[in-house]
């Protein structure tokens, strides 16, 4: 039973990739690669590479990619169901808990230490990604400094246009696509 | 009855384009839903959206996917976290499906991959705005703690890949010790 397989290999993803994207590459490689055979290594390269191109969470990317091969459309919709699954359950069970409780005073002590720490991961990750736009790399040593202009100019006129006019920022990211295009083209 | 299907329509369009958009990454997807759901649509405030993050992040799964239902469900409950599921793994569910059919081709365009480098500029640009936005308000509040965990945070998190789970749980302690010390200082004052 292919469905009843992806699914619970899916699920198994779900529930233990914990911290994100990146985390939960070598899990989702250890159960389509090596304990499945549905994609091989270089299959399974080629799909983290999509995965980055387009727009979603690695894991559905990859739920999506490995359930249409495996079987078809359905296998596809199963494997992204078993995914999401058992994360909506316990998420829906904290978020409960957290409107219930957030006004006593332990529950407020530890949001408020939660807060600044958020705010400083999302700002990591924004960093690390301003790098890999600009420079090529996550991490960027001295000995490797090639700035590419054009990134750079894409992203301070995005950042003057959203400062500035507030705008949605959807449309700085299309308009980013297309600038793109266009000045990696051009120059 | 109109209303709250109004509501529910409005979710699932505001939360599908905004999947639809994320790039590089779980991280990516927050400052977008600040802006539609905390600035545009004022359904859940600042702070609230702060602590749906973290729950999202310490919990297993996609960090895109755990975000959007917590605000589903604190919009319109359990239906509410359904709608905001299904929204979410809709766009990538369709273009991975379109993809997966010519994903070679896809792969090697070079158009594609330059859109896509201009894009990785732009979202790199929407996340300093928001974490401009969110470390300002945190600047007014006129503390010097916050600031210190946000400074430790961030060198923990950029400069020494620690991991999320950690930094999350030394600073709920350090939340925790903190409210403890001003009670008992204040309780100190009152005599």
């Amino acid at each position: 039973m292919i469905y009843l397989k992806l699914f619970l290999s899916f699920l198994q993803i779900g529930l233990f990739s914990i911290g994100g994207g990146y985390a939960a590459m070598p899990l989702i490689k250890e159960q389509v690669v090596d304990i499945n055979p549905w994609l091989t290594s270089m299959q399974f390269a080629d799909i983290m590479a999509i995965a980055e191109m387009t727009p979603g969470p690695i894991a559905i990317n990859c739920a999506t990619f490995v359930g249409i091969r495996v079987g078809g459309i359905l296998g596809a919709i199963v494997a992204t169901f078993g995914c999401i699954l058992p994360s909506c359950f316990i998420v829906i069970t904290l978020a409960h808990f957290y409107y219930k409780y957030r006004d006593l005073k332990s529950v407020k002590g530890v949001l408020s230490g939660l807060r600044p720490a958020v705010i400083a991961m999302i700002a990591s990750a924004g960093l690390g990604i301003f790098l890999l736009a600009v420079f090529g790399e996550k991490t960027v040593s001295a000995g490797s400094l090639h700035v590419d202009i054009r990134a750079l100019l894409i992203f301070a006129s995005g950042l003057f246009v959203l400062r500035k006019f507030k705008i949605n920022p959807i449309y700085v990211m299309l308009s980013a696509g297309v600038c793109g295009m266009i000045l990696y083209s051009v120059f | 009855m109109t209303e709250k299907k109004d509501k529910y329509l409005k979710l699932f369009f505001t939360t599908f384009r905004v999947s639809a958009f994320t790039f590089g990454g779980g991280f990516v997807i927050i400052p977008l839903l600040k802006r539609k759901f905390v600035d545009e649509l004022h359904w859940i405030n600042e702070e609230e959206m702060l602590d749906l993050t973290a729950i999202a992040q310490s919990s297993p799964g996609a960090v895109a996917v755990n975000a959007s239902v917590i605000i589903g469900y604190h919009v319109a409950g359990l239906l509410g976290a359904l709608i905001s599921a299904i929204a979410t793994v809709l766009p990538p569910l369709v273009i991975i499906s379109v993809i997966s059919v010519f994903y070679k081709a896809f792969r090697d365009n070079v158009i594609v991959s330059m859109a896509m480098k201009g894009m990785l500029a732009g979202v790199a640009a929407v996340i300093f705005d928001v974490v401009i936005n969110m470390a300002s308000a945190l600047i007014k509040q006129k503390r010097i703690l916050p600031l210190l965990v946000m400074a430790a945070a961030f060198t923990a998190s950029y400069f020494f890949k620690v991991n999320v789970i950690v930094i999350i749980l030394v600073c709920a302690l350090i939340g925790v010790m903190d409210s403890v010390i001003r009670e008992r200082k204040m309780k100190g004052e009152e005599r």
